[in-house]
């Protein structure tokens, strides 16, 4: 229940941005993530707060799922100051390091290796909490990847990889990037890691399952691990529209992934099992409306950063001191 | 502190801070090995163990990421590469992540990471064993960048740039590493901001960066006992940001200036600092600014060719004179490039 109640939030949430896109007041690239919402989800409820993640340019529901605060994503993407950065950063950097989302890379790769750092920091304070590193399949194929596996499994870093596995880089199909014979999680083993799976993504609880056995043992210290998931991003890659006529991808296979909905499996599963379903969906969906305007409210009715304020935060304040 | 060298003071600085703050660790690759990065992390490992003092993969640019990483989480991270050139593939981690982090999550996390790149140069190196990229560095926002030139300035530096809560580039030139007792007066300590007087003067404003600074108080000397000339050597020590105040007011007291920079010409240190100085309209300088860097040209490696490549004090001085219109012609004969001149000269004492 906790795991639907996730996806769909993060699903109307983005629905939300992908129709008041168009009004031009949210004025940054943005990578949705309809359709990709399962994953986090279920991690979201096996996480705690002093779990960190770290994430890409297409990090909505990553950081909605680790209980970022939607307001203030909302209004980072008007660029106001009230953004969770300030304005600064946009839709591809958003961080809420009070629920351990500790920020989103618009380079692709870029936050692998701050993940795993992340969870160099981990070993050193002797903490049971693990570093979650979002990665796409395209990330898999820039050098930091493999270098950042490498030292996880080196140093036994409580680090979990997360790749989903959405089969395009922008317009570019796995065919022209990977051979049909390579497999990641080959790769992950023979980098080190004690843990690769391919998961099946279809079924929300065996996920959840598979998953939580993995953390659990992570907390032991039995070592970095690598889970890889296939899923399908519903609309263009970045923007707020479907784009399946362009010619980079068919109708047709978007309307299988479609049909293949995890949001929609995880309903009609609920409501086979519980009477009052329905009723308190349509509960669940008027009170995740209500706080989606509020969001939305917030940020049209934030003021922007002050121009004078443009050079704030590029030093810290008194950081140019001596040491003696 | 002056009776240590150059990387015993580096040596000191890393061991002083993890010894005075427990969050700070230390790595890269041959930290831990028998030569210690040219004795400057020797045994590190011993005294604070293996976790926060180790070798690393061979993994630039992951291991930059992995230090921004440990960075935010609240560790100091100094992290060490036997040549600046060997970074180059960090730089994604360097400039699209550290450099960038405070600003673009609006100050909520910081980057407290340290790096320090060894300048090769010399006994063949050759073009990709020893470059001076401050340039680069200092062109992106977000960034310090410091080179100190004194064994004592090194110390405070390092200590204070490993406590600082920005990414720091710490820039070292392997040609100093074995100096010692060869520094002004050094009882003022200066900060990450500060660039350094080393000796004063009211006829030139000759301004120097890292090794280059030894060589031009040597020609300074010289100029001051053959022509009475005096030069006053400023020692830049801090690339970014640039002293740009002790500069300028050099600058408007002795209206001519010479900048003698170890990076290539073009877009170089050298470059911004004349172009600082000539659009001030408040200096009105005698002769024409004066850009002593090398030339747009990869470092060779043949001994045949680094000959007369190199920025000498004799270099310095004729191109000084022949601003002010005085005859140079002994300068070469007075003050040689040393032979063999691919070797740091009579103060160096160790294998390379």
């Amino acid at each position: 229940m906790n795991i639907y109640h996730q996806m769909l939030r993060i699903r109307l949430v983005e629905e939300r941005i992908a129709e008041a896109y168009k009004f031009g007041k949210m004025r940054c690239p943005t990578h949705l993530s309809i359709g990709q919402e399962a994953i986090p989800s279920v991690l979201s409820t096996i996480l705690s707060k002093q779990d960190c993640a770290v994430s890409t340019h297409r990090c909505h529901a990553h950081y909605l799922a680790k209980g970022g605060n939607l307001d203030k994503m909302i209004a980072e993407l008007y660029g106001k100051e009230s953004g969770c950065s300030a304005g600064r950063g946009g839709s591809m950097h958003l961080i809420d390091r009070h629920v351990g989302f500790m920020g989103s890379s618009a380079i692709v790769a870029n936050s692998i290796p701050l993940g795993t750092g992340i969870g160099l920091a981990m070993k050193l304070g002797k903490r049971e909490d693990i570093s979650v590193v979002y990665l796409g399949e395209g990330a898999t194929e820039e050098g930091a990847f493999y270098e950042s596996l490498n030292f996880a499994a080196l140093k036994n870093l409580s680090v979990l990889y997360i790749c989903e596995n959405n089969m395009y880089s922008v317009y570019s199909p796995l065919s022209v990037r990977q051979a049909s014979s390579r497999s990641n999680c080959v790769i992950a083993k023979g980098l080190g890691l004690k843990v690769a799976k391919s998961i099946d993504s279809d079924c929300v609880l065996s996920i959840y399952s598979e998953m939580k056995k993995v953390v659990e043992r992570m907390r032991l210290g039995s070592g970095p691990a690598y889970l890889e998931f296939k899923t399908y991003r519903w609309r263009e890659h970045c923007g707020p529209n479907f784009d399946n006529h362009i010619g980079y991808r068919e109708e047709n296979e978007f309307l299988e992934w479609q049909r293949r909905d995890p949001l929609r499996k995880v309903r009609l599963k609920l409501e086979g099992h519980y009477r009052d379903f329905l009723a308190y969906e349509i509960e669940l969906v008027e009170e995740i409306n209500k706080e989606i305007n509020i969001a939305f409210e917030f940020a049209d009715k934030s003021p922007f950063p002050r121009k004078e304020d443009i050079q704030q935060n590029i030093f810290g304040a008194g950081s140019l001191g001596s040491f003696t | 502190m002056s009776k240590h060298s150059y990387a015993q003071s580096i040596r000191l600085a890393i061991a002083d801070s993890m010894r005075n703050d427990e969050s700070v660790i230390c790595y890269g690759l041959g930290v831990t090995d028998p030569k210690g990065v040219f004795g400057t992390t020797l045994n590190l490992h011993k005294e604070f163990g293996d976790e926060r003092v180790f070798d690393m993969p061979t993994s630039e640019n992951a291991m930059t990421g992995i230090g921004v990483g440990a960075s935010i989480m609240g560790y100091k991270v100094l992290m060490t590469h036997q040549r600046l050139d060997f970074f180059l593939l960090g730089l994604d981690q360097l400039v699209n992540s550290a450099a960038k982090i405070r600003y673009m999550y609006g100050g909520e996390i910081n980057c407290p990471i340290t790096i320090r790149l060894i300048i090769g140069r010399g006994w063949g190196q050759g073009p990709t064993h020893s470059q001076n990229l401050q340039a680069w560095f200092a062109h992106i926002p977000g960034l310090k960048v410091v080179m100190p030139t004194f064994p004592s300035d090194a110390y405070n530096l390092l200590r204070a740039s490993i406590q600082d809560p920005d990414p720091v580039i710490f820039l070292e030139h392997r040609w100093l590493h074995n100096t010692k007792d060869i520094e002004p007066d050094l009882s003022q300590s200066i900060s990450i901001g500060s660039s350094r007087c080393c000796k004063n003067g009211v006829d030139y404003t000759l301004i120097t960066t890292s090794y280059l600074t030894l060589e031009g108080l040597k020609a300074a000397r010289y100029l001051e006992f053959k022509y009475n000339l005096s030069v006053e050597v400023i020692d830049l020590v801090s690339i970014k940001p640039i002293d740009y105040q002790a500069i300028k007011a050099s600058a408007e007291k002795t209206r001519r200036i010479c900048v003698a920079d170890t990076g290539f010409s073009i877009c170089s240190i050298a470059s911004e600092i004349i172009s600082f100085i000539v659009s001030d309209s408040a200096v009105k300088l005698k002769s024409n600014p004066i850009k002593l860097t090398m030339p747009d040209c990869p470092e060779p490696t043949s001994y045949g060719l680094t000959k007369g490549f190199y920025i000498r004090a004799g270099d310095i001085a004729m191109a000084i004179l022949d601003s002010m219109n005085i005859d140079y012609n002994d300068v070469f004969t007075d003050i040689p490039e040393p032979v063999p001149h691919d070797i740091p000269g009579d103060w160096f004492d160790g294998p390379f």
